[in-house]
C-alpha cells in the first residue's frame, strides 16, 4: 500500500521529492504552524473536507464488498430472508465446480497471450516508431483512438464484423486466406482467441502511446554514448533502452494484469460467456450466477474469490515489482 | 542549451549534434508499421460508417462493397428516433453527475490531505487509496445488492454515485502531490490578506490546480461514460439505458438489419471520437498521465 502512495506522491510532483513527507522547507514551515493541538476549528474543517468523500468511499465502495463477504455464507436467492449459514459451502463449490475453473483458466490465457504476445509487439512497435515521422501526431492520435471508445461499442462492432460470411471473412477471402476462415465465435476451440484479437485492438494502441511516452524520457545521450562505445543499436536497445523502459513495462503489465482478470464486457456482449462455456471468464461467470440464475450468495462467493485474486495479485505486485522502480525513472516520465 | 547557442556564434558554428544513426531499412520498417497500425485501427471503423449508408441486403450480398446507391435512411431514422438522443443525454447526465461529485468530494479530500497537518492523514490517504484494487466490475454484483437495499435501482444517481466512488481514489492520489506542491509562501500570503483556510482552497488552490483538474475530470467522465456492466444491472426500463447499454440492445433488438445496426454503432462512436479529438492532447496526458501514478 505505502509503494502506491508513495509512487503517487512521487508522479505529479515536478521535481522528484523524496517519498512521502513533503518537501523538507514546507514540512518544517507547515510543522511550525500547525500547533500540536488541533483547534476546534480545524477540526470543523476536516470534516467538512474529508466527510463527505469518506462516506461516499465507505458506502459504496467498502460495504458492497462486505455485503459480499457476509452473503457469501449463506445460500440465498436475492429474495426474501436469508436462512441459517452454509459456513464455507459456496467457496467449495466454486472451487470444485469445473465451468469456474474453466473460467478462471481463460481469465489467466488472456492475461498470458497479453504478456506474450501484446506486450512485445507494443514494444517493438513503439521502439519501431520512437522517431521523426511525418505524420507523427497523426498516428498518435489513430492509434490512441480504441481506448477512448466503450468496450461495449467495441464488441458490438467487432461482433457484426465476425458474422458469417461478413466483413472480416470476404477481406480473408479476397487476400487469399480464405482457408482460414471459421466460425469465429461459435467455435469453441477458437472464440476466447478471437475475444484476445478483439480486445488487443481496443487496448494495443494504449499500449503504445504509454510506451513511447517512456521512451521519450530517456535521454539520447545514453544511446549516443553506448554507440560511441561500439554498441551496435541492437545492443543499445537489449542493454541500454529497454532496462530504462522498465518502470513503464511493469506498470503495464499490472494494468494489463488487473484487465485481463476483470474482463467482462467485451466477452458478454459478443458471446455471453458461449458457446458452452468456452469463453467464460470469472466476471460473466459472476454474473451469470447472480442475475441469471438467483444465486445470490453463491454469486457473492465468487464476487469475493475474484476481489481477493485482484488484491493478492494488485499488493504482491506492488510489493515486488512496481518498489524496484527507481526514482529517476518513474519521475522522468511525467510531461 | 539552444538559447546558448543562439547568443553565442562560436559556438553556433559547431557541427550539428551527432543524429541518431537510421538505417534507412528501419525507417522504411518504421512507415509500413505505422501504415499497417493505421490501417488495422481505421479500417473496421470506416467499414461500419459506411456500411450505415446501405441496405442489409447489398450487405449480405457483398459485404466489403461500397454503397449502391448512398441510403441515407439508417443514419436519418435513427437521428429523428427519440431512443438515441435518449440514450446520449443519459449518459452525458450521468457522467457529468459523477465528475462533479468525484472532483468535487476528492479535491476537497485531497486538500485536506495535503494542506493540513493531522495525526492518522497517511492513514486515511492510503484508505482512500485501496479503492485502487478495488474495480467496480468486482463489487457490482454486491453493489447491486446495496442498490437494491437503498430503493436506488432504476435510478440515474444509483449509477452516477457508486461510480463517483469509485473514482475518488484515483482523483486523490492524483490531486494530492499536485496541491501539495503549490508553495506555502501562496498560502501564508492569503492569510496575511485575511482570508481563511477554506478561503484559500477555494479562491487559490483550486484555481492554481486547474491542470491537473481537468485530468481527473477527463478520468472520470471517460470512465463513467464507458461504464458498461452497472446501468446493465441497475436499469431495466429503456428511457434510463446509457449509450453503451443502448448499443448492445439495439444489437440484439436488431440483429437482422445489419445496415441499421451498422448506423447505430457508429453514430455512438461520434461522440467519444469528437470528443477525443477536440481534447486529444489533454486526454492522453491524463489517460497515460494517471497510471503512470
Amino acid at each position: 500500500m505505502s509503494s502506491v502512495s508513495r509512487a503517487g506522491s512521487r508522479t505529479a510532483k515536478p521535481l522528484p521529492g523524496e517519498g512521502d513527507p513533503a518537501p523538507p522547507a514546507q514540512h518544517a514551515r507547515a510543522l511550525g504552524r500547525a500547533p500540536a493541538r488541533p483547534s476546534v476549528r480545524q477540526r470543523l474543517e476536516l470534516l467538512l473536507l474529508l466527510g463527505p468523500a469518506f462516506i461516499l468511499f465507505v458506502g459504496f465502495v467498502l460495504i458492497p464488498i462486505a455485503v459480499a463477504v457476509y452473503y457469501s455464507f449463506f445460500k440465498w436467492s436475492g429474495f426474501g430472508p436469508l436462512g441459517h449459514t452454509i459456513g464455507l459451502a459456496n467457496y467449495r463449490r466454486a472451487i470444485k465446480d469445473s465451468v469456474f475453473d474453466h473460467a478462471v483458466m481463460h481469465n489467466v490465457t488472456i492475461a498470458l497471450l497479453s504478456l506474450f504476445i501484446q506486450l512485445p509487439l507494443s514494444i517493438s512497435l513503439a521502439l519501431l516508431l520512437n522517431r521523426r515521422m511525418r505524420g507523427r501526431g497523426f498516428l498518435r492520435l489513430v492509434v490512441f483512438a480504441p481506448y477512448v471508445l466503450s468496450e461495449a461499442v467495441t464488441a458490438v462492432m467487432w461482433l457484426m464484423l465476425l458474422q458469417p460470411g461478413g466483413f472480416v471473412d470476404h477481406v480473408l477471402k479476397d487476400v487469399g486466406l480464405g482457408g482460414l476462415i471459421t466460425t469465429w465465435l461459435a467455435n469453441t476451440h477458437i472464440v476466447l482467441y478471437t475475444l484476445f484479437v478483439v480486445v488487443t485492438w481496443k487496448y494495443i494502441g494504449f499500449g503504445i502511446v504509454l510506451l513511447l511516452a517512456g521512451l521519450q524520457g530517456i535521454p539520447v545521450e545514453l544511446r549516443e554514448a553506448a554507440a560511441l562505445d561500439g554498441a551496435s543499436p541492437w545492443q543499445t536497445t537489449r542493454q541500454v533502452t529497454l532496462p530504462l523502459l522498465g518502470p513503464t513495462i511493469r506498470i503495464w503489465i499490472f494494468l494489463s494484469m488487473i484487465g485481463s482478470l476483470q474482463l467482462f464486457d467485451i466477452v458478454w456482449i459478443m458471446t455471453l460467456g458461449g458457446p458452452a462455456g468456452a469463453s467464460t471468464t470469472m466476471a460473466t461467470y459472476l454474473i451469470d450466477k447472480g442475475f441469471q440464475s438467483y444465486e445470490f450468495g453463491y454469486g457473492s462467493a465468487v464476487a469475493v474469490i475474484l476481489f481477493i485474486i485482484c488484491f493478492v495479485f494488485a499488493l504482491l505486485y506492488q510489493r515486488f515489482a512496481l518498489r524496484r522502480d527507481t526514482r529517476g525513472a518513474l519521475t522522468g516520465m511525467v510531461r | 542549451m539552444t538559447q546558448l547557442a543562439a547568443a553565442n556564434p562560436i559556438l553556433r558554428t559547431r557541427p550539428p549534434k551527432p543524429r541518431r544513426s537510421q538505417s534507412p531499412i528501419t525507417t522504411a520498417l518504421a512507415y509500413f508499421a505505422g501504415v499497417v497500425i493505421v490501417v488495422l485501427t481505421l479500417v473496421p471503423m470506416l467499414f461500419i460508417f459506411i456500411g450505415g449508408f446501405r441496405t442489409t441486403a447489398q450487405i449480405n450480398q457483398s459485404p466489403t462493397g461500397l454503397p449502391h446507391p448512398w441510403i441515407w435512411a439508417n443514419y436519418r431514422i435513427i437521428l429523428t428516433s427519440s431512443a438515441f438522443w435518449k440514450f446520449l443525454a443519459n449518459s452525458a447526465e450521468i457522467a457529468l453527475v459523477a465528475t462533479v461529485l468525484a472532483v468535487g468530494l476528492g479535491s476537497m479530500a485531497a486538500f485536506a490531505l495535503s494542506r493540513y497537518n493531522f495525526r492518522g492523514r497517511e492513514a486515511v490517504y492510503a484508505f482512500f487509496t485501496i479503492g485502487l484494487l478495488f474495480p467496480l466490475t468486482v463489487a457490482s454484483l454486491p453493489l447491486y445488492l446495496v442498490l437494491r437495499d437503498l430503493g436506488m435501482l432504476e435510478n440515474k444517481f444509483g449509477v452516477a454515485i457508486p461510480e463517483a466512488a469509485f473514482s475518488l481514489s484515483v482523483t486523490i492520489l492524483i490531486l494530492r502531490p499536485f496541491m501539495r506542491a503549490i508553495p506555502a509562501e501562496l498560502e501564508d500570503a492569503a492569510v496575511v490578506d485575511g482570508t481563511s483556510k477554506l478561503g484559500f482552497f477555494w479562491r487559490i488552490l483550486l484555481p492554481l490546480s486547474g491542470p491537473a483538474l481537468t485530468t481527473v475530470s477527463i478520468l472520470a467522465f471517460v470512465t463513467s461514460w464507458n461504464f458498461f456492466i452497472l446501468p446493465l444491472l441497475a436499469f431495466n426500463n429503456l428511457n434510463d439505458f446509457t449509450l453503451p447499454l443502448g448499443v448492445a440492445t439495439f444489437q440484439s433488438q436488431y440483429s437482422q438489419d445489419t445496415a441499421r445496426v451498422f448506423a447505430f454503432t457508429f453514430l455512438s462512436m461520434v461522440p467519444t471520437l469528437a470528443f477525443f479529438v477536440i481534447a486529444e492532447r489533454r486526454i492522453i496526458a491524463g489517460l497515460t498521465g494517471a497510471v503512470k501514478g
